[in-house]
């Protein structure tokens, strides 16, 4: 390949239908993938409902995935797989190493989709011992989907946002047993139907309930409940610690692009840019989870904004900045904002830390640009129209909430 | 001598392959003894040596007069004579004694006079405003304080597994998941049974660590100390900490603890630690909530940015302390028998100048000729990564950019991994921000049928 007009980084769902719509549009497109195998998380999660929004019709995780390769490398995009990108260089050049040994490669515009992972047993800060079997959901799919392999017989699951429940029928399909799902907070974090899926599979949900600690020498053997009643020791095999989902920085944390200090993941302004002009970023990198559907579209959003930039007519770098003004906000993105047409984000998506109602609302200079009746909680989709004229002044994000 | 024709027949046996039983077995070694290493956990560095801050020490503040400040002094010597040899990494960082109160500040001198006494004559007094100079990410609350220029960080392992190397490239004999369970001596040779076989050897060294007592017992029959198990608990920060200090930052000590050390890692990473807490088991560290969060109430303290900063890892090691504070080293409790027990904080630093102690100990002088020098791989920021060399075979562990040819090169040879946690000291897979999630299918299956301790533990 002559050089690339497009280097991606990461080959999900985000990245790959940027890939295939730059592609498409006649742009030399160069995805790198550290993996052996590009498709992102769902090539390892084996049953959700996948591609409906893309291709219209349900797809189990590794289709989906094999499929979204497909739709790249037809469009003529090129897929560098066993690649791990070392370090983001000002200007859009890259390192990266795989067996041939570091190099540099360069392209006018890189596009970060490096995706999220899971908050680790370690960083929850889960007292105990540190036996083997204690494991993210994405670690235990790879076990099952990728590996045919069977970690532990009757784990404890934490958590009940979405993935959690994506956890239990990985257990269901592998034969897995869990003897209890627990969930510190008072409610449930998911939303779906998948809520009512501990019950039809017989696993005991236990709300107000954390892991106070895990016993076990090589392996797991016990569980310490911290429940409203006290603490209960239960055994079990395993711990399948889900969601906690953080955006996989480690790249942009190591660079000069500047990163949201409440979300995690990069500065961007309306059309997915960075604070290096250079870089654009779309997916699970951007907040935390999202589906693999909305990735996508988010992708091949960005995808346009980055072919109007190779044109050279996007509009300089610059806006209002955005500034969470409440502290139910746990994050807000794009975080810099300027009237945009074309852009890859028309809307702010927000994600708050705890149950909220009350009024949301986008105040510039003492004027409410934009707002909404918020009644939702934690982890939960909010968004925010983004007002057509704005000043360069500070955004403000406020909530009202109900007395 | 021991008896060439009988292969389980040894000039010494080493009890225990944690850091101080692998530099007795190099030592040993190169002064031409066959040597058995016995080792009752599935892996070597299973006990007191699988946690530690990863200090090379000066023994700046080490007990006047001390075996322990001796040992120190020539295991640090020893430290920088051979490790560019050995691949062992070095990250210059030297230390400082930091003074938070005008009463703390008033201690200063004594302890800078008694580093002056223990040989380390190149410390520089500081005042706030210096300290502050030096190390700008720290509360402005800091006093005063003394810089130790020599005071440096290693990889906690890597040394470890660089002694024990050496000593197998050139003949010891290394026995996993061979406790000690009795002892006999008869007409001059000691016969050890243990639950990998008989061993039979001239001279027995019990360095058995958080089990010292229990070896003396099941060997000579009786102990003359106590093991008396403290608890250090530790918070490894993620490495965009690790631009907050240059130096080991130390506090003034006390009678009881060193106190909380805040230090990067030679991995580059930010850590803040340990505990000292005293406690019965031996087999369990754990690590708990309120602890770690008061450690990370500390660190903020110490670093405001700090806060600012994700957990990457947590942890938990248990110092093999006596009733006593100084080292329980005698060659005079049984014939043929060197106990070297209670090595309770300062193993990593004095572990070669033990060594060098015991081998005067027992009279040995022989030298090794052309000993073979096996280098180690570098896992530190001091030097060149495997992932930096071409033919590596792609990464594995993406946080730690751990290589397949670096897992492979772990998982072969005498001193195989024999766990996963083997294979984390050993290469640093799954130890950095994303703790396996990424990696965990994949070293599941690379590792296969190829660790004594399998990964999954079932079936």
């Amino acid at each position: 390949m002559t050089e690339p007009e497009v280097i991606v980084v990461g080959a999900g769902p985000a990245g790959l239908s940027a890939a295939t719509e730059l592609a498409r549009a006649g742009r030399r497109v160069l995805v790198l993938e550290r993996e052996a195998e590009a498709g992102g998380i769902p090539r390892h999660c084996g049953h959700s409902p996948y591609g409906l929004r893309e291709f219209r019709r349900l797809m189990g995780g590794p289709a989906y995935a094999a499929r979204l390769r497909a739709e790249a490398l037809a469009a003529g995009a090129m897929i560098r797989t066993a690649t791990t990108v070392t370090a983001l260089l000002p200007g859009g050049k890259v390192e990266v190493t795989g067996d041939a040994g570091p190099e540099t490669l360069a392209a006018p515009v890189v596009l970060l989709a490096t995706g999220v992972r899971e908050t680790s047993r370690a960083a929850r800060l889960i007292g105990g011992d540190k036996p083997g079997g204690v494991l993210n959901t994405a670690a235990l799919q790879g076990l099952v989907y990728l590996n045919r392999q069977i970690p532990f017989r009757r784990p404890v699951i934490l958590g009940t946002e979405l993935v959690a429940f994506s956890a239990l029928l990985t257990c269901r399909h592998a034969g897995i047993r869990p003897v209890a799902m627990v969930e510190p907070g008072s409610r449930l974090t998911a939303w779906s139907a998948a809520r009512w899926l501990p019950r039809l599979l017989g696993v005991p949900l236990h709300l107000r309930t954390g892991i106070a600690t895990i016993k076990g020498r090589a392996r797991v053997e016990a569980v310490t409940l911290a429940t409203p009643s006290g603490e209960v020791e239960v055994e079990t095999d395993g711990v399948i610690v889900t969601g906690g989902f953080r955006p996989e920085s480690a790249l942009l944390l190591a660079s000069h692009l500047a990163v949201d200090p409440h979300g995690g993941g990069p500065v961007i302004d309306a059309w997915g840019r960075l604070s290096d002009p250079a870089y654009f970023a779309a997916g699970n990198i951007l907040r935390g989870v999202e589906t693999a559907g909305w990735c996508w579209a988010e992708g091949r959003r960005t995808a346009r904004a980055i072919l109007v930039a190779l044109e050279g007519r996007l509009p300089a770098p610059g806006g209002a900045r955005l500034v969470l003004a409440h502290p139910a906000l746990r994050l807000a993105v794009p975080q810099v904002l300027a009237p945009a047409p074309a852009a890859a984000h028309d809307r702010l998506q927000i994600r708050l830390s705890r149950a909220t109602k009350g009024r949301l609302r986008l105040v510039q200079a003492g004027r409410t640009l934009s707002e909404a009746r918020i009644d939702t909680l934690p982890e939960r989709r909010v968004f925010l129209r983004l007002p057509a004229a704005l000043s360069d002044a500070d955004l403000r994000l406020e909530i009202e909430e109900d007395a | 001598m021991s008896d060439p024709l009988s292969p389980s027949s040894y000039d010494v046996a080493v009890i225990g392959a944690g850091v101080v039983g692998c530099a007795l077995a190099r030592a040993f070694t190169l002064a031409g003894a066959r040597v058995v290493v016995l080792e009752k956990a599935a892996d070597v560095l299973d006990g007191a040596s699988k946690g530690n801050s990863a200090i090379l020490h000066t023994g700046f503040d080490a007990p006047k007069g001390s075996l322990e400040l001796a040992c120190i002094r020539e295991g640090y010597a020893l430290y920088h004579d051979i490790r560019e040899r050995l691949g062992l990494p070095l990250v210059r960082a030297g230390a400082m004694v930091l003074a938070w109160s005008e009463e703390e500040v008033a201690g200063l001198p004594a302890l800078m006079a008694q580093a002056e006494a223990n040989g380390i004559t190149d410390l520089e007094a500081l005042t706030g405003v210096g300290v502050r100079a030096l190390e700008p990410a720290l509360s402005e609350g800091v006093r005063g304080g003394f810089r130790v220029p020599g005071e440096h960080l290693i990889d906690p392992w890597s040394a470890a597994h660089g002694y024990l190397a050496q000593a197998l490239a050139n003949g010891t004999v290394l026995m996993r998941q061979a406790e000690v369970l009795a002892g006999r001596h008869s007409a001059g040779h000691w016969h050890l049974a243990t639950t990998a076989g008989a061993v039979t050897a001239d001279l027995v060294i019990n360095a058995a660590g958080l089990w010292g007592d229990e070896v003396d017992r099941r060997v000579i029959g009786e102990s003359w100390f106590t093991i008396k198990p403290r608890k250090g608990q530790f918070v490894v920060y993620d490495k965009t900490a690790a631009a907050l200090a240059g130096h080991i930052l130390l506090p003034v000590p006390t009678k009881i603890t060193k106190g909380i050390v805040v230090c990067r890692t030679a991995f580059g990473n930010l850590l803040v630690g340990p505990t000292a807490e005293e406690q019965d088991g031996r087999e369990h560290a754990t690590v708990e909530r309120e602890t770690l969060q008061a450690l990370m109430r500390r660190g903020c303290e110490i670093l405001p940015a700090l806060a600012d900063h994700e957990v990457t890892a947590v942890y938990a090691g248990l110092r093999p302390a006596t009733e006593e504070k100084h080292y329980r080293i005698r060659d005079d409790l049984a014939p043929g028998y060197i106990c070297v027990g209670g090595i309770r904080s300062t193993g990593l630093s004095a572990a070669l100048g033990i060594a060098a102690h015991v081998v005067r100990l027992a009279g040995r002088d022989g030298t090794l000729a052309d000993p073979i020098w096996p280098e180690m791989p570098n896992l530190s920021v001091d030097g060149e990564r495997d992932w930096q060399r071409p033919g590596h075979g792609g990464i594995v562990c993406h946080c730690e950019l751990v290589t397949r040819r670096e897992i492979e090169a772990a998982l072969t040879g005498p001193m195989a991994a024999g766990s996963l946690a083997g294979l984390k000291r050993r290469t640093r897979v799954t130890m950095g921000r994303c703790q396996g999630f990424y990696c965990s299918a994949e070293l599941a299956r690379i590792t296969e049928g190829r660790l004594t301790q399998p990964m999954l533990g079932h079936d």
